[in-house]
């Protein structure tokens, strides 16, 4: 408590770079994966089917879950250490930790995005084509809004995981929560690593309650 | 640390604007803000272990003290790494210590004395990189045992390990294993292998001494200024081969960042500190005090520095 | 040389495979630490995990619980457990274990919590007891949800559990921060690509053992 006390200002300072390095990818990662989502999911049977896809479609969908959960396996430091090598940036730029987290949210994403899509029902759909909504219009307007509740399901699971990985980045010294905790390693300062812990959980419980409110406007269709 | 990282903001900047095809333009900022001659920020960066972090903090302070502007970017990792930033001109000077920025550029170098090292570190350099007055503060890696351990196996050299090769644990960062002043070099002077390497990253700092203090490893490397050795009272073994070069801290700049009026104080700095100040700030830093780095760097400047 | 060519130098390198610090070893330890942790783990989360599932009391708590574990940051454990027990197995292994329990107790609390009630009412009708519904009936139909969490376990553990390197253990992860203090990519990158291997392999072979186990009725 002590130590919270003194150094408030450094504390606040670090979770507010917390906090971009959370929610950037998380955004950014979700405009990615919704539209490979929606080419996964493919071109639906229309009303005569409930159960899904064309033979094409499924190994499609197959191939893109499958190579997003393979990007999930790769240990967060790595991803991060080996950014500069792929985009050529600095070793110290943020831009290393945005973009590896990024790609963490899509690996996450894309399974969900194709979840929520596919959890349309195709008969809804067709009801729209019917009434004369065109493609792209029936997107905009019918399928991605009936999709928002399934993948706001998986947006929230990404962006708690999210936070909690940001830390990692401490250990290539882009700051965050996570510099807490490789100072207070070297300090031998047990209060810090705690704080960086609380923080970074209160930051998740906020944020996750946050994206819960703008999901329920969102979707507050439902209630109509 | 306490100022926000600018270049942090604008690649932000950035990618708000325009998410993740910018990334271009991301770096492209970043570099606009370093070009077109010498930056008026300097851009301060450390080695991951908290007494190089201290000793960026004062160059910062002092330099803030001057009217200079300043920011840190602490902890970016071991010398591959800052040295990495360093010449890629995203910082601009790194503390560091004589005898192993020689060794990093100069793995044979014959240089032992302190001025012989600082006269081979210019031509050793890689081309962006120069390196100011060095300070006659010194602080090097340094074997350590605990006096039990001493007594026991009767050590008061280096040398003296090689006869317990088997029997010897030895702690250490990563780096250790294969620096040429680390496992290496102790095998070259000495005969010293030890049975097995204990790699910690805590920059020498409570698990490296708490191993020792519980015997998991019986031999750690710990900085010469590091308070826990006086503390717990343990031996320093002697390096009369000087495996371990002097080690005057020094800063090491990309001159393209940093301005004359920069590098005077930086020297002015370097002529003030001394190892006394380094043992007495690690120990208001790390020992029970636990002040901020910042903090105990203001305090050190607002205290020797004449206005 | 590029770095593909120079990783693959690495892999090719005298000793790179057999001996101290071989990549024999470093898979051992690495599948050695994994295993525990997902062991630990479970003997925690299962129980829990069937009670919550089959009584549906407690939900809320091991929503609100499962949402907080995975909140935690893993590093932050590590270096917090280390300062508190120093150097070992314990501090790291207890660290990851945190973070295995949430996927599996999401997943078999989940997966009990899913079958159809009026399964569970015919199996009492019939004279089954609590602990017979539980065995005979719930779990096997839950075993598909429960399998996902535990292949989504092992996949968090064994791309984490990389970090223990960070203190003086061994594992995959050795490649990974001893390559970093020494900006040794092609290390690294051998890291990586023998973690994503491992992780693809052990989810296989779950996958395998789900079928196996898996009543011909349910598949």
């Amino acid at each position: 408590m002590n130590w919270l006390m003194n150094n408030l200002p450094y504390v606040g300072q670090l979770s507010a770079l917390h906090l971009l390095q959370s929610i950037i990818p998380v955004i950014a990662g979700t405009l990615i994966s919704i539209p490979i989502a929606r080419l996964a999911v493919g071109r639906r049977r229309d009303g005569r089917s409930t159960a899904g896809h064309t033979a094409g479609s499924a190994f499609k969908r197959g191939a893109v879950v499958n190579t997003a959960a393979l990007l999930y396996t790769i240990p967060s430091l790595a991803l991060f250490v080996l950014m500069p090598l792929v985009l050529g940036t600095s070793i110290t730029s943020p831009l290393n930790v945005y973009v590896a987290l990024t790609i963490y949210v899509v690996a996450m994403m894309v399974r969900s995005a194709v979840d929520a899509f596919e959890s349309v029902s195709p008969v809804t759909l067709e009801s729209a084509t019917a009434m004369g909504y065109k493609p792209v219009r029936r997107f905009w307007a019918v399928e991605l809004p009936l999709a928002v509740p399934v993948m706001l399901a998986g947006l929230r699971v990404a962006l708690v995981s999210n936070i909690s990985m940001v830390s990692v980045g401490a250990v290539i010294g882009i700051q965050s929560l996570g510099t807490l905790f490789t100072d207070g390693l070297r300090r031998n300062l047990p209060a810090e690593i705690i704080v960086g812990i609380v923080g970074t959980v209160v930051l998740a419980l906020i944020l996750d309650r946050l994206l819960a409110l703008i999901g329920a406007w969102l979707t507050r269709w439902r209630k109509a | 640390m306490n100022t926000m990282n600018r270049r942090q903001l604008f690649t932000l900047a950035g990618l708000g604007t325009g998410v993740l095809a910018l990334s271009g333009c991301g770096l492209s900022g970043e570099t606009a803000f370093g070009s077109g001659g010498v930056s008026d920020t300097v851009t301060v960066g450390s080695a991951d272990f908290t007494e190089s972090q201290i000793i960026a903090e004062i160059y910062a302070a002092a330099l803030k003290k001057r009217g200079i502007n300043a920011e840190t970017v602490p902890a970016i990792g071991a010398r591959e790494a800052y040295i990495g930033a360093l010449q890629e001109g995203t910082v601009g000077v790194v503390p560091d210590y004589s005898g192993n920025l020689l060794l990093y550029f100069d793995a044979q170098t014959k240089a032992q004395a302190p001025e012989e090292i600082m006269k081979a570190l210019p031509s050793a350099l890689s081309d962006q990189l120069s390196v100011l007055d060095p300070s006659p503060a010194e602080n090097k890696d340094s074997l350590v045992v605990t006096a039990e351990v001493a007594q026991k196996f009767g050590l008061k050299s280096i040398a003296d390990l090689a006869v317990h090769n088997s029997e010897i644990t030895l702690g250490g960062p990563p780096e250790f294993a294969e620096r040429s002043y680390g496992l290496p070099g102790l095998k070259k002077n000495y005969g010293f292998v030890p049975a097995k390497f204990s790699p910690i990253n805590d920059g020498g700092g409570p698990l490296t001494v708490q191993a020792l203090i519980d015997d998991q490893v019986q031999t750690a490397d710990l900085f010469s200024t590091d308070p826990a050795i006086v503390k717990n009272n343990f031996v320093v073994l002697e390096d009369p081969k000087n495996n371990f070069l002097a080690q005057q801290v020094v800063p090491v700049v990309n001159a393209k960042q940093v301005s004359v009026a920069a590098a005077d104080v930086l020297n002015e700095v370097s002529a003030l500190l001394k190892t006394e100040d380094l043992i007495a700030l690690n120990d208001r830093v790390s020992g029970e005090e636990k002040t901020n780095p910042a903090t105990a760097a203001k305090d050190w400047v607002d205290q020797k520095l004449v206005a | 040389m590029n770095i593909f060519d120079k990783t693959w130098a690495w892999f090719t390198a005298d000793g790179a495979w057999t001996g101290a610090g071989g990549i024999f070893q470093r898979v051992a330890e690495h599948l050695g630490y994994s295993a525990l942790i997902l062991l630990i783990a479970a003997v925690i989360a299962v129980p829990i995990g069937l009670m919550v599932g089959h009584t549906g009391r407690g939900e809320n708590v091991v929503v609100a619980i499962t949402g907080a574990l995975r909140a935690l940051p893993t590093l932050g454990l590590l270096t917090l457990f280390a300062l508190w027990l120093g150097l070992g197995l314990v501090a790291p292994i207890a660290a990851l274990v945190i973070l295995a329990i949430a996927p599996l107790l999401a997943g078999v609390y989940s997966g009990i919590a899913a079958v159809d009630k009026v399964t569970v009412d015919a199996a009492r009708a019939q004279g089954m007891t609590e602990s017979q519904i539980l065995r005979k009936v719930e779990l096997p139909l839950a075993l598909p949800l429960i399998f996902g969490g535990i292949r989504n376990a092992a996949l968090q553990v064994i791309a984490t559990v990389t970090v223990v390197a960070y203190i003086n253990l061994g594992g995959l992860g050795r490649y990974l921060i001893d390559g970093l203090a020494v900006r040794d990519y092609p290390r690294m990158v051998a890291a990586v690509v023998l973690v994503a291997l491992l992780a693809l392999i052990v989810d296989a072979l779950l996958a395998l053992l789900q079928r196996a186990l898996t009543p011909r009725g349910t598949r």
